[in-house]
């Protein structure tokens, strides 16, 4: 049962990591693609670390691995939020489609939405 | 001081797990480790230390870590299902959110939960307002935003850490 449940969660990681790099290549900009980056992977390696626990139970290695998980779930929103405040802040370039940026309006900067061709 | 003994617990804490014995040997190295970074880095320790040991806040604490999973998948099958879309969906922006959090604890950890959120990134805090690029912007009315964007993860917040 236990293994069961192990191994679906470890698939689970595995299908939304794959989904992540699938993001990562097909979103169009910077910053959606850190999206994908940040959500899909962050579940999919939480996941397999899960898989990995609940295959190995309270061992030495099942432990590190949820420890792992919560060091993931909390570094990684902070190190997507300074990539993308840098590639705002030296002026990456914002998708065509993107509707409105209150970010740069406020700083007093010129637009940074790329202009369709 | 009460920072420093509440990092030195909280160090320890994670080295037995993370050695996963009670050997005295690895709790004496343990001990010594966990006594040096407490005094190097404790007093950068964003919390008051009283507030580590109110009940109320560990219940909300255990409370919060249910609505942040399923917030957390919500997340993550709105974005996949975009990735898989054709289309993509995708009507991006940059919008701007008010928090009525006071300590800066509390909006780290808003900011967080934020980009864990549906198609939601934090880029940047400001004063109270806090920049948000969202992958659908669905509302111009930054009330409604605030809204949907925060869900209820400021009610949690204020309870643990403010």
């Amino acid at each position: 049962m236990i293994s069961a449940l192990a191994l679906i969660s470890l698939w689970l990681g595995v299908i939304f990591v794959l989904l992540g790099a699938l993001g990562l290549a097909r979103f169009p900009d910077i910053y959606n693609r850190m999206q994908a980056a940040t959500k899909c992977v962050t579940l999919g390696v939480c996941g397999i670390m899960l898989g990995v626990f609940l295959k190995t139970g309270f061992s030495a290695l099942g432990i590190k691995a949820l420890i792992c998980a919560l060091f993931i779930l909390v570094t990684v929103p902070v190190s997507s939020h300074a990539l993308a405040r840098g590639s705002l802040i030296a002026g990456v370039k914002l998708w065509k489609g993107t509707v409105k940026d209150k970010f740069t309006e406020d700083r007093g900067g010129k637009s940074i939405i790329e202009e369709e061709k | 001081m009460a920072k420093r003994i509440a990092y030195f617990i909280a160090g320890l804490i994670v080295w037995v797990l993370l050695s996963w014995t009670l050997h005295y040997q690895e709790v004496l190295a343990g001990v010594a480790v966990s006594a040096i970074t407490a005094g190097m880095f404790g007093g950068y320790l964003p919390l008051k230390a009283g507030k580590l040991l109110n009940p109320v806040r560990w219940f909300w604490l255990i409370a919060y870590i249910p609505v942040f999973i399923w917030q957390c998948l919500k997340a993550n099958i709105d974005v996949a299902l975009r990735v898989l879309s054709p289309g993509m969906n995708l009507k991006p922006g940059i919008v701007k959110i008010k928090t009525n959090l006071k300590s800066d604890i509390a909006r780290v950890f808003l900011a967080n939960s934020i980009t864990m959120t549906p198609g939601t990134l934090t880029v940047e805090i400001k004063d109270d307002y806090l920049y948000i690029h969202w992958i659908e912007v669905r509302s111009d009315d930054p009330e409604e935003c605030a809204r949907m964007i925060k869900g209820p993860f400021e009610f949690f917040l204020a309870r643990i850490f403010d």
